[in-house]
């Protein structure tokens, strides 16, 4: 084995993994703070995710048609798109919350659960629906821009292209703005207040419904934001393309601990980082036995390892029982 | 300053309040009395908009409760410290006092926070800490600190006193009457009727839904049956 070759792809490695996990951990807050405030796993959450993709392509199509992808700054029209992604996205989601599962707010667990699958196999065939009636297709392919595709070569082994780390900048801007939001504000407060005790923060004044639908919103919309991302960073989507990511990033919201955001966020680069490890050294080290194809068998096992050892999670705690 | 008239609360088929009526005025402290399961707390959740009643009316300053949500009784001036204190545990002592005043935006937040942090000092030393920390004193203080921040007019306590060491009873028994005399309302469900009484200017006694007894807390005090049945003679 040539050790040297091993060493020298590694910062390569931990820079794709990096990328990929930023996604998921992004993904992932929605996930884990809809959890949070209401015990309850949105599984429309992936296709949430690929709406923002499905809005992101929409805009930069429609942009380029009218000649002015290339005419107006680049940076503005990222920022552009992943503000519509956001606001469709999070719009969706609250949308989503108030039709399809608060009426449910009582029912039985596995009700609201199952709501939230016939959502998310709607929104899968509404995409494609729509697209296939628009465009006539339903897999889409994110236009490029030339700048994003430029290479620095950080050393000889290692390069980064302007599209990732506008992947790593957007995705640390983001999880830094919402951590200071949840941690920071007011608002914040309430929205930790209401997931551990909905009838005391009531008392406070604050209303639950509301704090309900905000967190649909921001979970919504760090959904779409990554699903813009998604699209810039790897181009090809299909109305299906968010379950993968949307189960991994789920995964990834377990494994830090469901309910806890930091743990989200630890959870999903932990999950990208073993994907990537995984995906360049196994056929390397295995002498090709098993190639890169199998590396979500050992991302999995390695997680599987992990919650035998720490059933609440990287950063997870005792999960309360709800009064 | 708070009437309740006839009041029904059911818990699906659990018929829990049958008909509870009562009074408190401005300034008083009145105690709510009964033994385990006689619909204490039932009462109290009613009034803060908890729970909704089947029949009945709660009026407070002359206008009706009627169908006002939970977070929407707090601006009517009320407060309700819940049993079981239900802080934030998550939380640091000084966020729990800041969603206390989730609502206000006046200027006598900062004031009410120097006031809390008179009546119980140890809140203003555990500032930084996370409240599920604190021992059960002070997360007893940190739950009547927190509803204070609201500036109510009217103070609901749930067994303030429950699984206190005596002399922390005592201690918050004394606060107790120290806030009433700073001018709010007080309605105190309490168990240790001998304690409540001794603060309290009248008292209500519940049998299991219904209001058996009234009358100053002197009286009650003085009364056979309460005396066998609530203090232990
Ligand atoms: N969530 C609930 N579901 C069904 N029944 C309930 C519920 N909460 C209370 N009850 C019933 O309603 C009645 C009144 O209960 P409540 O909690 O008001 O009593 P309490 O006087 O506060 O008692 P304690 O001193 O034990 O706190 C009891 O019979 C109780 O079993
Ligand atoms: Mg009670």
């Amino acid at each position: 084995m040539d050790l040297p070759l091993l060493l020298g792809i590694l910062p390569q490695v931990l820079l794709d993994g990096l990328i990929l996990g930023f996604m998921y951990a992004l993904i992932a807050l929605g996930y884990t703070m809809v959890y949070g405030v209401l015990e309850f796993i949105n599984f429309a959450h992936s296709e949430i995710f690929i709406v923002g993709a499905f809005v992101g392509v929409e805009l930069l199509l429609g942009l380029k048609s009218a000649g002015l992808l290339d005419a107006l700054p680049w940076p503005l029209v990222l920022v552009l798109v992943l503000v519509a992604g956001m606001a469709a996205s999070g719009v969706l989601a609250v949308t989503v919350e108030r039709v399809a599962y608060r009426p449910l707010r009582h029912a039985p667990r596995l009700i609201p659960l199952i709501s939230a699958i016939g959502i998310s196999f709607f929104l899968q065939d509404a995409i494609r629906l729509f697209e296939s009636l628009w465009r006539n297709a339903f897999n889409l392919v994110y236009p490029t821009m030339d700048v994003l595709n430029v290479r620095f070569e950080l050393t000889q082994t290692v390069d980064v292209s302007v599209k990732s780390l506008v992947v790593i900048v957007a995705a640390l801007a983001m999880l830094g703005v919402l951590h200071l939001l949840v941690n920071r504000t007011k608002v914040g407060t309430a929205i930790r207040a209401v997931a551990e005790d909905q009838a005391a923060a009531s008392l406070m004044g604050i209303n639950v419904n509301r704090i309900i639908s905000l967190t649909f919103l921001i979970g919504g919309a760090m959904g779409g934001a990554a699903g813009v991302l998604f699209g810039v960073q790897y181009g090809l989507i299909n109305p299906y393309t968010g379950f993968i990511p949307g189960l991994k990033a789920f995964t990834a919201a377990v494994l830090g601990g469901i309910g806890n955001i930091p743990g989200a966020m630890l959870g999903g680069l932990v999950l990208g980082l073993l994907e990537a490890l995984a995906a360049s050294y196994l056929s390397l080290l295995t002498g090709g036995a098993f190639g890169a194809e199998y590396k979500d068998i050992f991302a999995f096992s390695v997680l599987i390892v992990i919650l035998i050892f720490r059933p609440k999670g990287l950063l997870g705690e005792v999960i309360r029982g709800r009064a | 300053m708070l009437r309740i008239d006839d009041l029904h609360v059911y818990y699906g088929e659990i018929h829990a309040l049958k008909g509870v009526g009562l009074e408190v005025c401005r300034g008083e402290i009145v105690a709510l009395l009964g033994n385990n399961g006689a619909g204490k707390t039932t009462t109290l959740k009613t009034i803060s908009g908890l729970l909704s009643p089947r029949r009945g009316h709660i009026t407070l300053e002359e206008r009706s409760l009627a169908g006002v949500a939970a977070h929407d009784v707090v601006l009517r001036g009320v407060a309700h410290v819940p049993e079981g204190r239900r802080i934030f545990n998550r939380l640091t002592v000084r966020e729990n006092l800041t969603m206390g005043a989730y609502l206000r935006t006046d200027d006598g937040i900062e004031p009410d926070l120097e006031r809390v942090f008179t009546l119980f000092p140890r809140l203003k030393e555990r500032i930084g800490q996370v409240a599920g920390t604190l021992s059960g004193g002070e997360q007893q203080m940190l739950a009547i600190g927190r509803a204070l921040m609201a500036s109510p007019r009217l103070l609901l306590l749930d067994e303030p006193s429950m699984g206190l060491a005596p002399v922390l009873v005592e201690q918050i028994f004394a606060t107790i009457r120290e806030i009433n005399q700073q001018g709010t309302t007080i309605l105190l469900v309490e168990q240790n009727a001998a304690m409540a009484l001794e603060i309290a200017h009248r008292g209500y006694v519940l049998e299991t839904g219904v209001i058996a007894l009234t009358g100053s807390a002197a009286e009650l005090g003085e009364n056979a049956d309460v005396r066998r049945a609530y203090l232990g003679e």
